[in-house]
């Protein structure tokens, strides 16, 4: 392949921030001059805690300020409870938030529905832009969506036929 | 108000919410001019980042109006538009004294490994983020910072996070005068980094991607040599070739979780989770940098574990940083770039949606549609 090198002296600002001091290769720093730090600080106003908020449990407290709008809630909720028993260094921690994660998009459909919203899942997915733009491979793919999914429910059926037909054997067999 | 909200993987709406209200005396509310979709967005839309729940509003990238303030608010007044950057910083703990902006230790109570950042999960302090009319900032005293007369809504927008993190990223790979900076990713990222790059004085910049539009763009934008990985067979033996066989003096990861390129890391990254993303380009910055040379993080990557070669990080001597950017702190001198026309953010911008159609802008960004590489959502109360 061919290379070709850019001529880097037209370039506006070339160079502007260079600093031969920032050189993290050697990252050893005389810092005598740097300000002592203080691990005290004035905590800011703490936010009133009216909802529930979970907090990792590598801290005391919860923070100064935090965000309101979700707090946890049903068995996703539950399932969140239960992760911040445990630090972030555990899997226990992240393996069931990302499993309540899931639990809360069905808990979301059925929320909807019970507020008598049928989700447009078309429209959440972005497809018309897909359509738009991309409608060869789009088309392609939901049609092997629907092959396959075909193609399961029969090979499932087929089974279950085996099945009724082997036990009405045995039964008749009887 | 009219806000996007999330429903599950792949799965975004628009929807009407109620108003975000002052909850601590430090707290503003910003009536949104401009918001954006990130790329590391797409980590939250793919249902990738765990406590992402049903119902958030996402947006890390927004600049707004004020219309109100707290109590304790005094170095912003209704009416000010400001930038607001992507971090929620207290601006007095032990790390934000540090101008560690990005790492601040009184704004997420849900993890300590990471501060918070707007709209990005409970995993980033449960705030809602800006893609929506109105958002509640906290710590309004520190973050929110005047937008100059004269700049563009368009540029401010970009000041938030994609011109600080490409710039940082430059920064921390430690460039000296003449060094080969490897960039991957073309995203907006990647392609800032590769930008700013030449601001430390870089010799010579080199960008991997594989949509060819982005290279193209990239190329000229930078500019810079951009190559497709998909075409130049093992991208690090190709680096090493081009680099009299040494490697690149600085190599950045401005791609992250979504990587493409390998199979293993794909399927264990990014179909099964059964590592915190797909860390190919980290993976491949590692093996491309020269010995005693600078890997430089920017792209995003869960909590849990990746695969990636660190015993030869280890035998070969780098040094490897990363970090959230503290946009804090980088903001006056990008302003300054931006004003004197060193840098120009808002070319990078291709597509501009109403609000309304916040999930067609995700798809097409997510599934690089149409040769997008930044759409920006326009809210119903902004002239359009
Ligand atoms: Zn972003
Ligand atoms: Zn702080």
């Amino acid at each position: 392949m061919q290379t070709k090198k850019i001529d880097y002296t037209q370039i506006n600002g070339w160079g502007v921030d260079a600093d031969p001091e920032n050189d993290p290769t050697y990252p050893m720093q005389h810092r005598e001059d740097a300000p002592p730090r203080d691990i005290f600080y004035d905590r800011p106003t703490q936010q009133p805690v009216d909802v529930e908020v979970l907090h990792s449990n590598e801290r005391p407290d919860v923070t100064a300020v935090f965000g309101t709008t979700l707090p946890p809630s049903g068995l996703s909720g539950a399932i969140r409870r239960f992760a911040f028993k445990y630090s972030e260094n555990e899997y226990k921690h992240w393996l069931p938030l990302i499993f309540a994660d899931r639990v809360d998009v069905v808990e979301g459909v059925l929320k909807d529905l019970a507020h008598g919203h049928v989700p447009n899942i078309f429209a959440e997915k972005g497809y018309p832009m897909e359509w738009k733009y991309n409608r060869t491979a789009f088309v392609t793919k939901m049609a092997t969506i629907a092959a396959i999914t075909v193609g399961t429910v029969l090979l499932l059926n087929s089974g279950k036929d085996k099945k009724k037909a082997k036990y009405a054997r045995g039964y008749r067999g009887k | 108000m009219l806000a996007m909200e999330y429903r599950g993987p792949k799965r975004v709406r628009a929807v009407q919410k109620p108003m975000p209200e002052i909850k601590h005396p430090e707290d503003a509310i910003v009536r949104v001019t401009r918001s954006c979709i990130c790329g590391s967005d797409l980590h939250l839309y793919n249902g990738n980042v765990p406590d992402t729940r049903v119902g958030s509003t996402f947006g890390h990238e927004f600049v707004g109006e004020v219309v109100e303030i707290g109590s304790d608010v005094t170095n912003i007044k209704v009416g000010d538009n400001v930038i607001v950057p992507f971090n929620v910083a207290c601006g007095r703990c032990y790390f934000c004294k540090q101008g560690m902006f990005g790492n601040c230790h009184q704004s997420n109570s849900m993890a300590t490994a990471v501060g918070a950042i707007f709209g990005y999960s409970h995993t980033a302090g449960g705030f809602d983020g800006g893609q929506a009319e109105y958002a509640r900032v906290p710590y309004a005293n520190v973050g929110p910072t005047v937008i100059p007369p004269g700049m563009d809504l368009d540029d401010a927008v970009l000041l938030t996070d994609v011109v600080p993190t490409g710039y940082q990223a430059a920064e921390m790979a430690g460039i000296q005068k003449g060094d080969t900076v490897l960039v991957f990713g073309a995203g907006p990222v990647g392609i800032m980094a590769a930008r700013c790059a030449w601001l430390f004085g870089a010799g010579r910049v080199i960008v991997l991607d594989k949509e060819d539009y982005r290279l193209e763009f990239v190329r000229n934008y930078a500019p810079c040599e951009a190559y497709n990985f998909e075409e130049i067979g093992d991208p690090v033996l190709f680096i090493k070739k081009i680099t009299d066989w040494l490697g690149a003096d600085c190599v950045i990861d401005a791609v992250g979780a979504e990587a493409a390129g390998n199979a293993l890391q794909t399927i264990t990254g990014r179909k099964t989770l059964l590592q915190a993303g797909s860390a190919t380009a980290l993976h491949w910055a590692i093996n491309a940098v020269k010995k005693g040379g600078v890997v430089s993080i920017v792209g995003v990557y869960g909590p849990t574990d990746n695969l990636v070669p660190i015993g030869n990080a280890m035998n070969k001597g780098l040094t490897i940083r990363g970090n959230q950017t503290s946009v804090k702190r980088l903001l006056p001198r990008l302003i300054d770039h931006v004003q004197s026309g060193r840098l120009n953010p808002k070319a990078i911008i291709t597509h501009r949606l109403p609000m309304e159609e916040v999930a067609d802008g995700y798809r097409l960004f997510s599934a690089k549609l149409d040769n997008c590489i930044k759409p920006i959502l326009l809210p119903p109360t902004v002239t359009r």
